[in-house]
């Protein structure tokens, strides 16, 4: 510091300055279009030319929609009431057909009398999702279950639903809010069994069939806390194998003896009955909760020291990754058959499920191992040099952290695969952007009508994959942990 | 060289004793065909104070990476608190939990409150029930000087309160040894003190510690036997005083020059 200048000479402040308001320009409105509408030329033509796109799609189809007709009983109708109303040569959406036929497109040829079931199901679907999605947030949990018990419940009476079921509902809700008011924690059973409780109301049939199902896991944790004790190994193994035996050999016949003795049934419906949105929930809320937990030991596999078990994995990832879909679910419609004994049904949707489990679980498992690969080597050093083992290390430090990093990867394969469920309409079953279109078309009252259906799936289609988005938006904020 | 301690350091409760907590013979670990620890011997009694010293590359955070096998060695023996450290699990979990390690980077879990960070071993390898894990976690935290950051995230802390809690995060462990892998390493200056100073208490209440540092002051008044490591071997190990004012290899006396130097 030979050559200071005379004015960084000696210099003490005695005043601290106040902080001032930014310039008026740099501020509020004026700044944002600056910044982010006209922050140059180029800026400032694309805003322009984006706004005449804009423009010009709003101004070519808003005269379709606002002369859209909503209660005609088919198509020419529309058509006379739209020439009758805006002139001969006026164009105007008839979205008619929704309003006439929204029934099949809901929930395709399951019988309207049972509508009330697939409604209760999703409906009652929210308390067992409680947990999972929002543990730790009471408001939005109880603001979400109270709405979802109000529409579920009205929706319930409006499709006829008996009152035996309307008070099972009313119950399961009221139980439910409890809980989730209590101590969200109960409602974890609920989410474990819910699914087959769920199946149940879908498909009906008898009561004893999912409760052998249950009895299955329960005889296989006895052997598990026999054995797993003195050989964890053996008593997995073990506990595994008594229950698929006890599925195989005993629960069917079990469960049809428990029927003849005490019938406990509702009305069964067939899978080629379902359709439209229900049938793509179905798959795509099947799909998601399976495919998790399915590409988490995927990944964890990948990452394994054990070669053979690494492999595996690969071989599987790579085949599942390196084949469409669509063949996938050919192979589940038909080929399946070929492989298996003579005489089996085997459930298609439950084969198309697998199917599309498998295929989301192998890009799941990708996403989780980038999310595994972005933890610092220090995070599993620090839980190995505390004498966590590897299940405890994993469950508790790896995968919270890894499973936040994929958050969006996860939410995004969600999405990809919900709306690749519309691809069974190749294996026969009635998705509700092409089939439950066709057949609507099939019918001489509709045919020709294109762009209405088309709409109306996208914009539910739409909404549901926003919610996702949405929700992962929520999550990620909520588990952030640090200033960003 | 000795600016970030200015206190007087407690010798009173710094007893070695007769007690072997670590011997380790004729170790030998190679990266591949890489040589990195060569025929390492080393008997450490119960209360000693070692500081490792060395240029970088030279393997001392290998080194004590073998001791809580997070490397592993190809040869000779390491023996933990009497057990042996070989490729059996049980016995490598058992030393990990007896012995505490505070890393270069902290390595605190960022999804975790500070107390959470703590608890976590206790309750899930310990099987301490929650409430006391939690009790004896704000009794270390007050010791590290930041019970009332127990709530907050890592993330929010400063470097040295990190360092810190993960002081606290091995201490509830209650370990019989503690490994320190170059703690002040990646600190501001101004945070070095805080965390030495935390290492010197732990050192006057006569915990056995084995700090891989170079802070030479640390050393010259906590230590009481400070190692000198060039090229995976061990080169030179005496007493702090020893050590400073009387080097014997001319190694070592290079390193002192360069390191004491400015």
């Amino acid at each position: 510091m030979s050559d200071t200048h005379a004015q960084t000479v000696p210099f003490v402040r005695d005043t601290m300055l106040p902080a001032a308001q930014p310039p008026d320009n740099q501020a509020g409105a004026v700044r944002w279009l600056r910044e982010n509408l006209f922050a140059g030329p180029v800026n400032s033509v694309l805003t322009i030319a984006g706004i005449l796109i804009i423009f010009f799609l709003v101004t070519h189809f808003w005269d379709w929609f606002a002369h859209s007709v909503w209660n005609a009983s088919s198509l020419s109708e529309c058509r006379e009431i739209i020439s009758a109303t805006w002139g001969p040569d006026a164009r105007g959406a008839c979205f008619a057909v929704i309003r006439e036929r929204w029934n099949q497109l809901t929930f395709g040829f399951y019988p309207s009398e049972l509508y009330w079931r697939p409604t209760m199901t999703f409906g009652l679907q929210m308390i067992a999702l409680a947990p999972v999605l929002f543990a730790t947030a009471l408001v939005i949990r109880r603001t979400v279950l109270v709405i979802t018990a109000v529409v579920t419940l009205a929706a319930m009476i409006a499709l006829g639903s008996p009152m035996i079921w309307l008070v099972f509902a009313a119950i399961a809700f009221a139980g439910g809010i409890y809980a989730s008011e209590r101590n969200v924690r109960w409602l974890v059973p609920v989410a474990l069994i819910y699914p087959l409780a769920g199946i149940w109301f879908l498909w009906g049939g008898s009561l004893w069939t999912p409760i052998f199902i249950l009895v299955g896991p329960a005889l296989g944790w006895v052997a598990w806390r026999i054995l797993g004790k003195r050989l964890p190994g053996v008593g997995m193994f073990a506990a595994i194998l008594v229950t698929i035996l006890f599925w195989m050999i005993l629960a069917g016949d079990a469960a049809n003896d428990a029927q003849n003795l005490i019938p406990m049934s509702i009305e069964s419906v067939r899978s080629d009955r379902f359709g439209g949105f229900l049938l793509s929930v179905t798959i795509g809320v099947a799909g998601i909760a399976l495919s998790l937990p399915i590409g988490i030991v995927l990944a964890l596999a990948r990452q394994s020291d054990m070669f053979l078990i690494k492999s595996l994995s690969v071989m599987f990832i790579e085949f599942i990754r390196g084949v469409p879909l669509i063949t996938l679910l050919f192979v589940a419609s038909l080929l399946l058959n070929y492989f298996l004994p003579p005489g089996t049904t085997f459930d298609i949707i439950l084969r198309v499920i697998i199917m599309v489990t498998i295929f989301a679980a192998a890009y799941m498992a990708e996403v989780i191992r980038g999310g595994l690969a972005a933890l610092p080597r220090g995070q599993y050093e620090a839980a190995d040099a505390l004498g966590l083992d590897y299940w405890k290390a994993q469950r508790l430090i790896v995968l919270p952290q890894a499973l936040k990093i994929s958050i969006p990867g996860i939410v995004s394969t969600f999405i990809g695969m919900f709306k690749d469920t519309v691809l069974v309409t190749f294996v026969g079953l009635y998705d509700p952007l092409k089939s439950m279109p066709d057949a609507i078309r099939a019918n001489i009252e509709w045919k020709g009508i294109y762009w209405e259906p088309f709409i109306f799936v996208g914009a539910i289609f739409f909404i549901i994959c926003f919610a996702m988005s949405r929700y992962s938006m929520y999550l990620e904020r909520r588990l952030q942990r640090d200033h960003k | 060289m000795s600016e970030a301690i200015n206190r007087k350091v407690d010798h009173s409760h710094m007893q070695v004793s007769d007690q072997v907590a670590i011997d380790i013979r004729n170790m030998n670990k190679w990266y591949g065909t890489f040589h990195v620890l060569r025929d390492i011997d080393l008997t450490v009694h119960q209360g000693e104070r070692i500081v490792i010293a060395g240029p970088s590359g030279s393997g001392k955070s290998t080194l004590i990476r073998c001791i809580n096998r997070l490397e592993e060695h190809q040869a000779g023996h390491i023996v933990v608190d009497g057990v042996e450290l070989t490729s059996d699990i049980k016995n490598i979990d058992k030393v990990r939990s007896d012995v505490g390690m505070v890393f270069q980077h902290f390595n605190l879990f960022p999804h975790l409150t500070v107390l959470e960070n703590c608890t976590l071993a206790p309750i899930w390898v310990r099987k301490v029930p929650k409430r006391q894990a939690e009790e004896t976690a704000m009794q270390f935290l007050e010791k590290v000087k930041i019970p009332d950051q127990a709530l907050k995230y890592p993330g929010q802390l400063s470097g040295g309160q990190q360092q810190r809690v993960a002081i606290a995060r091995s201490l509830c462990m209650q370990p019989k040894i503690m490994l320190f892998d170059e703690p002040t390493s990646a600190l501001d200056p101004e945070m070095i003190k805080e965390v030495l100073d935390t290492m010197i208490e732990l050192a006057e209440e006569g915990m056995t510690m084995i700090c891989v540092t170079h802070e030479m002051g640390f050393a010259q008044a906590v230590a009481n036997r400070v190692i000198f490591m060039d090229q995976g071997q061990i080169v030179e190990q005496n007493t702090p005083s020893e050590f400073f004012n009387n080097p014997k290899s001319d190694r070592t006396k290079l390193f002192l020059s360069q390191i004491l130097g400015h």
